[in-house]
């Protein structure tokens, strides 16, 4: 697992309270970690506070895996 | 009519994070103040504080058991200790697992006196200091009073009335009061009734502080520091916590065999229409609601056993006191009165509640909790059982117990045993 993807599981872990292992690159936040609407926007708040990265409101809409997530991380971090 | 009848009961208090822990400590007359932990006191008049205490204590309180780590991050304490103290009392009265039919029959009527004013602080700093684009989104529920009756019905899927009181530190009486009268008017059968507060912060103390409603000097003693009729009272110790009762219509719980502590046979309410914070200097709004309750119990005021007092450990201890005198005759007709919030401290918009339960386990368990730190009882309490020091052993059928708030509101509730 890259550093960020790393980062990201243990981001998700802490904010939804749910095991490291179902956190895979492939799991939908709504899905598959019971999150709804606000978690998410409270995820990507501390995404970009972790990585100091950015992530416009149109941006974030379109995270809906722990892989999109990663994903856009890895390609806007500075 | 419709009778309501307690057969639930959750707590968590200074005393522990549970009914037993807390009542077996507040009648061995343990106190459960100390100096405030949760922040740095040195700028502050008010160095302690009755905290709930944290899992590994003695007797602490362990959120994880009841309240989802997903919520305990979003919300304030007093809704955590709000849905613990709940599911407590859907446990104790067997009713975790209902059928579809009384979800629909079964509604929260849990409040809170201010609400979360520690988040409210919090994330006042974060807005100033980094922009309202990293407030929490979560900010306004995780705070909002009547978001313990919402996670509530939520969590256990009660679809009967949703509504939560605002009475300053009547909020706990209040509630239970209105929700016995849903179940009276046939809104519902069951209710979940109570109040909870959490406001060891350093506006929450600070506010009170300068309000001069503290207590700020045993910061030193503080388990000395709540002292209820004691000439050297001096403002109140701020506890925190939560209580909530179930409470259901006779024949319902008859019918299902369940445990009955207590029938709720009165509810007075009524304004001092005087000050913001200062009581009626003659008692005039305490003894209409005294009265209220006694009148709807349809019971005399010699019925009474034991009278569970609002007792801060301010001034207006004898202002309640007077009051209680002429309802009851100067020696209480026999009654003996205590102040829990001489153990506890007060619990604001819990205390109501949590005071409550205790006089629903003093008709349980025939003995009356204690009044701490009575050393040096003030004039006016001559011929009065305050029930200084030590726990009682006593007959007791029916009690009273009153509560008072900011704003000249009052509230009494009348409850007795059922034979």
């Amino acid at each position: 697992m890259s550093d960020t993807a790393d980062r990201v599981q243990k981001i998700v872990v802490e904010h939804l309270g749910v095991e490291a292992d179902k956190v895979t690159q492939e799991a939908s936040f709504i899905d598959d970690l019971g999150a709804d609407s606000l978690d998410i926007v409270e995820l990507v708040m501390a995404f970009e506070e972790e990585f100091g990265v950015e992530i416009p409101d149109d941006a974030a809409e379109k995270i809906a895996t722990v892989g999109d997530a990663t994903k856009y991380i890895e390609e806007h971090k500075g | 009519m419709r009778r309501v009848v307690v057969t639930g009961l959750g707590l968590v208090t200074p005393l522990g994070g549970d009914v037993e822990t807390t009542w077996n400590n507040l009648i061995a007359g343990k106190s459960g103040a100390g100096p405030i932990t949760r922040f740095d006191t040195a700028d502050h008049k008010c160095k302690i504080a009755c905290e709930v205490k944290p899992a590994d204590h003695e007797y602490g309180f362990d959120p994880d058991r009841r309240v989802d780590h997903k919520v305990q991050r979003q919300v304030d304490p007093f809704i955590i200790y709000g849905i613990d103290a709940a599911g407590q009392a859907l446990e104790d009265a067997g009713l975790v697992d209902m059928d579809d039919d009384l979800k629909l029959r079964t509604g929260c009527s849990i409040g809170s006196g201010i609400g979360g004013l520690p988040g409210i602080e919090s994330e006042s700093i974060v807005l100033h200091e980094r922009g309202p684009g990293r407030v929490s989104p979560h900010f306004v529920h995780g705070r909002l009073i009547n978001l313990i009756s919402g996670q509530v019905s939520i969590k256990y899927g009660l679809m009967g009335p949703n509504h939560a009181v605002v009475t300053a530190c009547s909020t706990g009486a209040h509630s239970i009061g209105d929700a016995a009268r849903m179940i009276k008017d046939g809104d519902a059968d069951v209710m979940l009734a109570g109040g909870a507060e959490s406001t060891v912060n350093p506006l929450g103390v600070a506010g009170f502080a300068q309000a001069r409603a503290l207590n700020m000097s045993f910061n030193d003693r503080p388990t000395e520091a709540s002292r209820p009729y004691d000439k050297g009272r001096d403002g109140f110790v701020m506890g925190e916590g939560a209580g909530v009762v179930v409470l259901e219509e006779y024949e319902h719980a008859k019918a299902r065999g369940a445990k009955i502590y207590a029938e709720v046979v009165g509810y007075g309410l009524s304004g001092d229409a005087y000050h913001v914070t200062a009581p009626h200097p003659e008692g005039k709004g305490a003894e209409l609601s005294m009265r209220m309750a006694l009148r709807k119990a349809g019971m005399e005021p010699s019925d009474i056993d034991y009278i569970n007092a609002h007792g801060t450990s301010t001034m207006a201890d004898t202002i309640e006191l007077g009051a209680a005198k002429r309802v009851f005759g100067d020696d209480l007709g026999g009654a003996s009165m205590s102040s829990t919030k001489s153990a506890i401290g007060h619990l604001l918009g819990g205390a109501g509640a949590v005071e409550s339960i205790f006089c629903i386990l003093a008709i349980r368990d025939q003995i009356v909790p204690p009044t701490l730190n009575l050393d040096d009882p003030d004039e006016g309490t001559e011929g009065v059982d305050l029930v200084p020091h030590t726990a009682k052993q006593r007959e007791v059928k029916a009690v009273l117990n009153n509560s008072f708030g900011f704003g000249g509101t009052n509230a009494s509730l009348v409850m007795k045993k059922v034979d």
